[in-house]
This record gives C-alpha cells, sequence and structure tokens, in this order.
C-alpha cells in the first residue's frame, strides 16, 4: 500500500511539475484573494491581524478547491480509470498517494500565502509551535477531504460547481479549528490553542480513516 | 499446447444501465488461442471484452475467466488481464517513457523491463522523452502497447488493435499477437480489418445482438471458417 501510494503521489507531482497548474494558475490566484482582503477591509491592518487565521484557512480551501479538482481530473481522460482498476495498484495505495500529492502542493501554497500575509498582513506570531502542527494537520485533512470528493465530483455534470458543495461544508470543523487555533498563535484569541490542535488531529485522523476505508468504492464507482 | 480452458461463459448477461449489452453468452476459450471477435457496431464486442477484465458486471449466467468467477468477484481476474481498448490509457502530460515504466511500476514489473516493452513496440528512442499529448495516434497506440505487454498478461484482450496504426504497425501487432500465443498467453481481439485479423487467429465468433450468433471453434462448425 505505501509503495502504490508513493507511486501515485510521485506521479501526481511530475505530472503538476510538467503542467505547472499550480505554479502558473493557484498560486496568483492565492496572490490575488489576499490583496482583495486587504483592499476590502481598507488596509486596516489591525483588522487584517485579527482576520489573519481565517483569510489564512479560506484562502487555502478556495486554492484546495482547484487543485483537489485538478488532481482528480488528472485520472479522468482517455481510458485512465479502466487502467487504474486494471493495475495491481491497492485502492488504499491510490487515495492516500492522491493525498500526498495534494498535501504537497497545499504546503507550498501555504508557505508562500504565510510569506504574503507576514508581510502585507503585518502578523506577529506568538505561538511558532502551535502553528508548526496546525499546519501540516489542517492541510491533511484539506487533502484527505479534497481526495475523496475530487474524484466523486469529477465524474459529475458541473463538477466545478460540485465539487465545493461537497467539500466545503466538510471542511468547515477544520476551517473552525484551525482558524480558532491561528488565532492564539497570533495573539488575537484567548483560549486552549492546543485543544483546538487536538480536535484538528482528530479530524484529521477521521478523514484519513474514512477514505482509506471508501478507496476501493471510490476507485470502482468514479 | 495445454487444453486448459482460459474463458468459460455460460448464458452470460451483463447491463449497462437496464441495457443488456451481453444477453446470454456462451463461449469457451482454451489456452493459447487466438480468437478474432467480429460483428457489427454495437454487437457487443467491446462489452465483451470489457466484461472479460472484470470491468462489467456479469448479473446472470456464469462466468470463470482462468479460474476467477467473475460473478463472486470480477476484480480478482483484473491483475491477470492485459486490455487495450479504444482510449490508450496514458497521462498526457507524462512522457511516453515515463508512462510506460508507471505502468509497470503499478504492475509490480521492474522499471528496466518497460525500455524492453518500449523496444518490442519500436518505439524510436527520441520519442520516448517527448509528452504523450505531442504524439501522433500511431506512437500513441504503440505506448499503449508497450504499457500493456509489459504486464506480461496471460489473457490478451484487444480492441481494434490495428486502429490508427500504419502497416508497419500494424505488422507488429500480428508479430506480437502471434509471439505471445508462442509463448503461451491467449488472445481475444476485435477488430473490422478482417481481411488481416483473420490470418492472425485461431479462430473466428461472430457476436450480433449480445450474444454469439456464430463460433468456427464450436462442434459442427465448417472448417473452412477459420484463415
Amino acid at each position: 500500500m505505501w509503495r502504490d501510494a508513493w507511486l501515485i503521489c510521485r506521479k501526481d507531482l511530475r505530472i503538476e511539475a510538467r503542467s505547472r497548474v499550480t505554479l502558473n494558475h493557484v498560486l496568483p490566484f492565492v496572490l490575488t484573494v489576499v490583496m482583495l482582503f486587504a483592499f476590502a477591509l481598507d488596509a486596516d491592518t489591525t483588522m487584517l491581524r485579527r482576520a489573519t487565521g481565517g483569510l489564512f484557512w479560506v484562502t487555502i480551501l478556495f486554492a484546495a478547491n482547484v487543485i483537489a479538482q485538478r488532481s482528480a481530473a488528472v485520472d479522468r481522460p482517455d481510458g485512465l480509470p479502466d487502467a487504474l482498476r486494471l493495475s495491481r495498484l491497492s485502492p488504499a495505495g491510490v487515495y492516500l498517494g492522491k493525498t500526498a500529492s495534494l498535501f504537497v502542493q497545499l504546503t507550498v501554497t501555504e508557505i508562500v500565502l504565510a510569506l504574503i500575509m507576514v508581510l502585507t498582513y503585518d502578523v506577529r506570531l506568538e505561538g511558532v509551535a502551535v502553528i508548526l502542527v496546525t499546519i501540516p494537520l489542517g492541510t491533511l485533512s484539506i487533502a484527505a477531504i479534497g481526495s475523496i470528493y475530487g474524484p466523486l465530483a469529477a465524474g459529475l455534470d458541473g463538477k466545478e460547481t460540485v465539487l465545493p458543495l461537497l467539500m466545503l461544508p466538510a471542511l468547515a470543523p477544520v476551517l473552525l479549528a484551525a482558524t480558532n487555533a491561528f488565532g492564539v498563535a497570533f495573539g488575537t484569541t484567548i483560549g486552549p490553542g492546543w485543544r483546538w490542535v487536538g480536535m484538528l488531529g482528530m479530524l484529521c485522523s477521521i478523514y484519513v480513516v474514512v477514505g482509506t476505508a471508501t478507496s476501493a468504492a471510490l476507485l470502482e464507482e468514479t | 499446447m495445454t487444453t486448459e480452458s482460459v474463458i468459460q461463459l455460460r448464458s452470460a448477461v451483463a447491463l449497462l444501465g437496464q441495457f443488456p449489452v451481453l444477453a446470454g453468452v456462451d463461449l469457451d476459450v482454451r489456452d493459447g488461442e487466438r480468437v478474432l471477435v467480429q460483428g457489427p457496431n454495437g454487437a457487443g464486442k467491446t462489452s465483451l471484452l470489457r466484461t472479460l477484465a472484470g470491468l462489467i458486471p456479469v448479473s446472470a449466467g456464469s462466468a470463470t475467466v482462468m479460474g476467477c468467477d467473475l460473478r463472486a468477484d470480477r476484480r480478482s481476474v483484473r491483475p491477470l488481464v492485459g486490455l487495450m481498448a479504444h482510449a490508450t490509457g496514458l497521462y498526457d502530460d507524462l512522457t511516453a517513457a515515463d508512462n510506460v515504466r508507471f505502468w509497470a511500476e503499478a504492475c509490480r514489473i521492474e522499471r528496466a523491463d518497460a525500455d524492453g516493452a518500449m523496444d518490442r513496440v519500436g518505439l524510436a528512442a527520441r520519442l520516448r522523452s517527448v509528452p504523450v499529448h505531442r504524439l501522433s495516434t500511431g506512437q500513441r497506440r504503440r505506448v499503449s502497447l508497450a504499457a500493456m505487454i509489459v504486464r506480461r498478461p496471460r489473457l490478451w484482450l484487444l480492441d481494434e488493435p490495428h486502429a490508427g496504426l500504419d502497416v508497419v504497425g500494424r505488422d507488429l501487432v500480428d508479430g506480437l499477437i502471434a509471439d505471445a500465443a508462442t509463448a503461451g498467453a491467449t488472445i481475444l481481439f476485435a477488430s473490422h480489418d478482417l481481411d488481416r485479423a483473420t490470418t492472425v487467429a485461431s479462430r473466428v465468433v461472430t457476436i450480433v445482438g449480445g450474444t454469439v450468433s456464430h463460433d468456427s471453434g464450436a462442434a459442427g462448425a465448417g472448417a473452412d471458417d477459420v484463415a
């Protein structure tokens, strides 16, 4: 299973390296969203600083929607679903590989987004440890959900609108936990930041387990 | 050559939605046979091949392929077959070599064997590093063929294998079929290029309306039915 996951992840990242969708489409999109938020909040750095956690994760959810759609789309054309079914790849390996590749692409997007936000929103970090744990857990949760709903939506009419309708409600708890953990780390919210991180860890585990358990049906029916 | 039964269908019915794409097929194929499946468009040739590959469920009758009961568990047969369909099953953004190596590894075959497969289908070295979306239809078919043979399947299911290929490519496909049969593989292929296909086949099965209407390998069939 892990070998298959590595194979799928490497293949997806190689496709991304050649097509450069994240680089050419997602990163400019993220930059635009950050700037639009800044304009909308009238460059009020106090307000921006307070809202940074929420803005960060909302922007990542939008970016994840695009990346998950693309990740599912690369396995759709020209008989590829049948080819995957006929291979000896384990469905769980395929699911975990897609999740890992999404995780890597989202992490790159987050690094760029964080740099832009630090530079433009005047963010002050007070809880680096909380941030360093929140980011991978939040990202893995988003990737795990994106790898479930991405392939499901890819086979439907109007997939561009169906995917966010499926994915975003499922990610609402992640947004809540990650935003609050960030709020504590940025010193804009008072409260037990590690409790939110714990909740994020629980959500992440549930999503990965559900995705792995349903991977055979996912590969078969999509 | 052994006479082990590789495919055994009895009144097999397969549905796509409510439509019976196979409407009671009886078919026995033995080890090493080269079976041409012919019939008009929409007769059920592609559906038969996809059913044998475990991609379409058998909803009535019985179907056994290489000892796997397709009604009980159609997924178990998938690693044993090689299916070359109309679609190439290739990633457009990957190079030809990347594609063949990926499918080799996905089938637990050494990456090094992928180079051998590309050599066998005559894929020029300069084309191996070209992304698949830049290749011609014929070149893509060759890559697809390489991705299939690298799996070393015991049962080859080829849907219009000559389509999109030039004469050299068609000769190559015929050679690969002959070599595979010599090595003990069983081959079922659907083709509209009957002049060529009948020279390759050891047996001809005609499908009409989702059922076998004529089988040159069946008892009582005329001796002149097979080329």
